[in-house]
């Protein structure tokens, strides 16, 4: 998995509360028995004027040139609800989305996040306003810097490589590591293997009529 | 120390506490389906990882299958054969049991668990599908996850959960007339948000929960993450115990009696503490519906359109304004009349046998009106027989309904069938989403008697004035 330390650049507002994970990749864009080939389709009910069409819509965010190479989500509360569909951070992933901040986010999806180094980063809502009226002044110029190492977001001027205000923020120290080194969870997992075994005999003594 | 139903269940299944917060709990039961469980099973080999016990490991078609009379493998949706194909080579590679097209027991995964006793009390069950916490209905510990987190599952039948905090939402007193589990889920909604539940698990409980059978508990859980929640869960009482006597893959004999007295100890001390508790009045639970594009715009099927709140901030607003913009509809609108086009019951929430008879009555001598598209989907193929032997079928046709094979069908739009552009629908489903049920569809969401009631009318009714 792509590891996650610090990452710097365009952050896009999204501010909506509660956008679900159907409108980040309706189910009709999920075409392939694969997790690839979902890029085309994030936000496909918003991104396009017609619904099965591919002419953008200019009025998207992500459609507008100053939001051009946007790698960070600024959203609402809940970001992520609904549907358990991993298609939504793997469409996010493959259209360039490296970290998205909300006040909140629906749990499969923030799971999901973290299993494919994607960073959701959970500021106050206050805070997300303000880190939203940054970027808005000129996005190109005004992106965000965030550093998962110290756990930071902060606001920062390309042009003037200045930092202009700076967030913290928490995560929990399993999920950090686990975007810090790029781990794969199965693979931590084995090794418990035995442990794991041996909690499965004492179980099934204890609970036969599940085996 | 006193322990809550989760604090017990989370107990029996933790492996470890392992040093970075998380912990590493056992998963007693996988269950997948062909849209997201072909992808995970292909992963899993392509990383050359077995699935480590496949007896404990369940699939069925119902995501992406067809059901319209005469299905094949061939789908409405464009490539769903190939996540069909994909699925049941998957599972014949993996010894998967597999529920197929055309098996007996197909069905919806949160219909057909509980049905075949497959879900059971204290039990850990996990699947790629967010309404997995329905079967938290008969006390088992039972979420959603992502694909990745199911290969986890399936090779090495434990996930690393970060530990939730405990709700108790007490659902008090008595339901009122034409008042259903389907309006208390939404009315908790309705009241304390769409984000209200986040980061909880949700003991459910009070007198009307007791009150209600197994099917009306699978549907209050259903939507326990349209709450935003980890799950939803009931204490196992007499009647979970009795609902799994005899089902196919629920304990038998001398197991059986093993597992009544374990079950008979899963419920939440007196004096258990709960991070969070709701008490809710159910006197004041109408007939609920939804009028906007989230499951939290819900209210009294008797209510108008609500106005924004004076306290509501710039995104609240906005959220609003897009709300009525996208529903056609104006603050001050009253629900009830509001013509429809489309009404619409199946899906994980409301298929179950309970669920049409309660429809059935409401139909039972009357017809559609013209114009409106009734559809009705029972949740498995064993809801569909025993519907049919009771002769419920006849009733849904003969008032004007399609009556349909068993599966999700179209809770969901994936490019196949829908109910049409901003076609306005009364869907006794789960998500009002943006689109969920087709372009711009606009949906409502309201229980099966409300959706059979309001299809008769031809515009949102008062199931109330049907029964």
């Amino acid at each position: 998995m792509e590891k996650f330390t610090v990452h710097c650049g365009v952050a896009a507002p999204m501010l909506q509360i509660n956008i679900d994970t159907d409108a980040i990749i309706p189910s009709r864009e999920m075409k392939l028995v694969s997790k690839q080939g979902l890029g085309n389709g994030l936000f496909a009910g918003w991104r396009y004027t017609l619904p099965s069409g591919r002419e953008p819509n200019p009025e998207f965010v992500l459609n507008q040139l100053q939001y051009k190479g946007t790698s960070i989500l600024l959203a609402g509360d809940n970001f992520g609800c609904g549907s358990s569909r991993e298609h939504a951070v793997w469409a996010l992933k493959e259209y360039g989305i490296k970290a998205i901040i909300a006040p909140g986010f629906g749990s499969i999806f923030y799971n999901n996040c973290i299993r494919n180094g994607i960073l959701p980063v959970v500021l106050q809502n206050e805070e997300v306003l303000m880190l939203a009226k940054h970027v808005q002044q000129d996005p190109q110029d005004c992106q965000l810097n965030i550093n998962l190492v110290e756990c930071y977001v902060s606001a920062v001027s390309i042009k003037n490589a200045a930092e202009v205000q700076r967030f913290t923020f928490a995560i929990l120290p399993a999920q950090q590591a686990m975007l810090l080194e790029g781990l794969d969870g199965i693979a931590l997992t084995l090794k418990l293997k035995t442990k794991i075994e041996e909690f499965k005999q004492t179980y099934q003594e204890h609970y036969p009529w599940l085996f | 120390m006193h322990k809550t139903l989760f604090e017990k269940i989370w107990q029996n299944h933790l492996v470890e506490e392992l040093e970075d917060g998380a912990a590493l709990i056992y998963i007693d039961r996988v269950f997948l389906h062909e849209r997201t469980g072909s992808i995970a099973l292909k992963s899993l080999e392509a990383d050359k990882r077995a699935v480590v016990s496949p007896e404990h490991v369940f699939c069925t078609m119902d995501h992406i299958v067809d059901t319209v009379v005469g299905r094949g493998d061939n789908t409405k949706v464009p490539s769903g054969k190939n996540f069909i194909l994909a699925t049941r080579q998957a599972c014949l590679d993996a010894n998967i049991k597999l529920f197929d097209v055309n098996d007996p027991q197909q069905g919806i995964v949160h219909v057909i668990s509980p049905e075949l006793g497959i879900v059971q009390p204290g039990a850990t069950l996990v699947c790629p599908d967010s309404h997995t916490c329905s079967q938290g209905a008969l006390g088992a510990l039972a979420w959603g996850i992502g694909s990745s987190e199911a290969e986890h599952a399936l090779a090495i039948k434990t996930l690393r959960v970060s530990k939730p905090k405990t709700m108790l939402v007490n659902f008090n007193g008595e339901l009122g007339f034409g008042v259903s589990a389907k309006d208390m889920i939404l009315h908790l909604i309705g009241a304390y948000g769409a984000a209200g539940g986040a980061g909880y698990v949700i003991e459910f409980s009070g007198a009307a929960v007791k009150e209600l059978d197994i099917e009306a508990r699978l549907t209050l859980c259903n939507m326990a993450v349209e709450f935003s929640a980890f799950t939803g869960l009931v204490a196992p009482d007499e009647k979970a115990i009795d609902y799994l006597d005899g089902r196919e893959y629920a304990p038998k004999g001398e197991l059986r009696e093993q597992a009544v007295k374990f079950w008979q100890s899963l419920f939440s001390d007196e004096q258990a503490v709960f991070d969070k508790i709701i008490d809710i009045d159910c006197s004041k639970i109408s007939p609920t519906i939804t009028w906007g594009n989230s499951p939290q715009h819900a209210c009294g099927v008797d209510a108008v359109v609500p106005k924004v709140d004076k306290n509501a901030t710039e995104n609240q607003l906005k959220a609003m304004h897009r709300a009525y913009e996208y529903m056609d509809l104006q603050p001050g609108t009253a629900l009830k009349g509001l013509p429809i086009g489309a009404a619409f019951i199946g899906s994980c929430t409301n298929s179950r046998l309970s669920d049409l008879r309660l429809a059935a009555r409401v139909l039972q001598g009357r017809k559609v009106a013209p114009g409106v598209n009734a559809i009705c989907v029972p949740g498995s193929t064993t809801v569909k027989r025993e519907a049919e032997a009771e002769g419920l079928d006849k009733i849904f046709i003969a008032a004007g309904f399609e009556w349909r094979e068993a599966g999700c069908s179209m809770c969901f739009f994936a490019g196949g069938e829908s109910f049409g552009y901003r076609q306005r629908v009364v869907t006794s489903t789960n998500r009002n989403f943006e689109s969920r049920q087709g372009p711009e569809t606009r949906s409502h969401l309201a229980s099966p008697a409300t959706v059979a009631a309001s299809a008769i009318a031809g515009c949102i009714a008062d199931v109330r004035e049907y029964l």
